[in-house]
């Protein structure tokens, strides 16, 4: 589990987030909903680290992530598994050699070992006879497959995914989510994930957290999220008028 | 100014960062043998034509400007020799190397960055400075010293072919000024100066490369100013080492 407490992000002058507060349970799909520009991003890279809060405290599992050094908050990455938004697989690696690399750089396995163990990720998110090729070769959503692949080589506790559904078609979409999902209860981690696909949201989401102006503005399930009068929210999920009559008919 | 010394002081947080000790030897050696490929035996052929026809022009144009007959008549040997030793071949080709080896190790960082790949090495807790950086700038200080030697011996013989195809100087003449007073310090200048430079080409440029932000356009920016200040950087220390070796 993680626990975020009032983290606040300030570039220049320009006040990124203000005081989020969260608590993101394990076994569960977390995720963090908004605007573009409302702050999800930085939010997922003060998270793992990537970008360095100016206040708050976030803590994995009882340990303090904002007061760790280096070498300690290198040591808790290896617990971590990411999906970034265009996959951000090393070009000049297989497909395999992409899986196997934190196998390679971290464990003591050898290059049958490791192949096996990639093999095995790959088929988990249903990836099979691509192993060769390289990420210039493959499809987007092969992309997205892969870059799952890699991230649970290590079994990892916690899983982000930043917008794993951007560039996708709906249906390749369901299938990465049904997949993260799929992850997440198998292997009882803690999945953040940061989306603004309301398809997502309603099918694996298991709490739903809004931020509005770099703030957290909501927190509810699905059930919650259906029943809400937040008018900011209201505005984010039913933006047509079209969704709007539909809401208005539900009620 | 201050952006002089904002720069300055994160080009030597970035090199703390790279000289930590690798995460694993074997991955470090393996990218090691990759950037030795990439930086010195891609750049065989295009430092061996240079350094034969450069050689070849110095001589002719030696023999050209030596009419007086108070000079000696194997000086144009001399002058090649002493041109590609001294000069030619560790400040021009570094230069040289500059625009081919440095816009691309800045290229392919940038790409890295901008694409999240370098987000996704430190995701996974490995040191990206030290997995990316280190064996680049150790693989240009390892090989360019050895395309400058090569580049002196080429051009030493792009003279000698020279006095064969254009018979403005004698062979035996040339081969005489090529031996005479040979200063084997030279060679040491020389290959100080290289590994210096080479030094100098694969960290800033990777600097440029590791600190691009944005997207494709950044990418190309960051290329451009890699090359240019490699470049001035060379330059400045072209003369503070020749200054304090040959004084």
């Amino acid at each position: 589990m993680i626990e975020i407490g009032n983290i606040s992000k300030v570039f220049g002058d320009r006040k990124i987030l203000s005081e989020v507060s969260m608590y993101l349970e394990t076994g569960k799909v977390n995720m963090i909903i908004g605007q573009s520009g409302a702050g999800k991003s930085v939010f997922l890279k003060c998270l793992v680290g990537l970008v360095e809060t100016d206040a708050g405290e976030i803590w994995y599992d009882g340990r303090n992530f904002t007061d760790m050094d280096y070498e300690k908050k290198k040591e808790l990455r290896r617990e971590i598994g990411m999906l970034f938004q265009g996959g951000a697989l090393f070009d000049s690696l297989t497909v395999e050699e992409n899986v196997a690399f934190p196998l390679e750089m971290f464990t003591k396995m050898t290059k049958a070992e490791r192949e096996e163990r990639a093999n095995f990720c790959l088929k988990r998110v249903n990836l099979t006879n691509s192993n060769k090729l390289f990420p210039d070769e493959i499809s987007g959503g092969m992309k997205k497959r892969v870059a799952i692949a890699r991230a649970i080589a290590m079994n990892p506790k916690y899983l982000f995914c930043d917008e794993p559904n951007s560039g996708l078609d709906p249906q390749t979409s369901i299938v990465i989510d049904n997949l993260i999902r799929e992850i997440t209860l198998e292997y009882n981690m803690t999945t953040v994930v940061i989306s603004h696909d309301m398809n997502s949201v309603m099918e694996i989401s298991d709490n739903i957290f809004f931020i509005f102006s770099g703030q957290k503005w909501w927190e509810g399930t699905r059930a919650d999220l259906l029943k809400s009068e937040n008018k900011e929210l209201c505005d984010f999920v039913y933006p047509s008028s079209f969704m709007k009559e539909y809401k208005k008919r539900q009620h | 100014m201050i952006n002089i010394l904002t720069h300055l002081g994160a080009y030597f947080l970035m090199l703390r960062k790279a000289f930590t000790k690798p995460e694993k030897m074997k991955i470090f050696f393996k990218r090691l043998s990759v950037e030795i490929e990439l930086i010195g035996v891609d750049s065989l052929a295009l430092v061996s034509i240079l350094s034969l026809f450069m050689g070849a022009v110095i001589l002719i144009q030696s023999a050209y400007n030596f009419e007086n007959p108070l000079i000696p008549s194997y000086a144009e040997g001399v002058a090649t020799r002493d041109s590609m030793l001294l000069e030619f071949s560790p400040t021009i080709i570094s230069l040289i190397l500059v625009g081919k080896v440095g816009s691309s190790i800045a290229s392919e960082l940038g790409t890295m960055r901008v694409t999240e790949q370098v987000d996704a090495l430190q995701i996974m807790g490995v040191n990206p400075v030290n997995h990316l950086v280190l064996p680049k700038i150790v693989a240009g200080v390892l090989i360019i010293p050895f395309l400058i030697l090569m580049s002196m011996f080429l051009g030493i013989v792009g003279g000698f072919l020279a006095t064969l195809i254009t018979e403005s100087v004698s062979t035996t003449k040339y081969i005489y000024g090529i031996r005479y007073g040979f200063e084997p310090y030279y060679v040491v200048y020389a290959l100080t100066k290289a590994s210096v430079f080479a030094f100098i080409l694969t960290s800033v440029s990777s600097y440029h490369g590791y600190n691009a932000k944005g997207g494709a356009l950044e990418v190309g920016r960051s290329s451009t100013k890699a090359v240019v200040y490699s470049t001035i950087v060379i330059i400045l220390f072209n003369l503070i080492l020749t200054k304090l070796l040959l004084n």
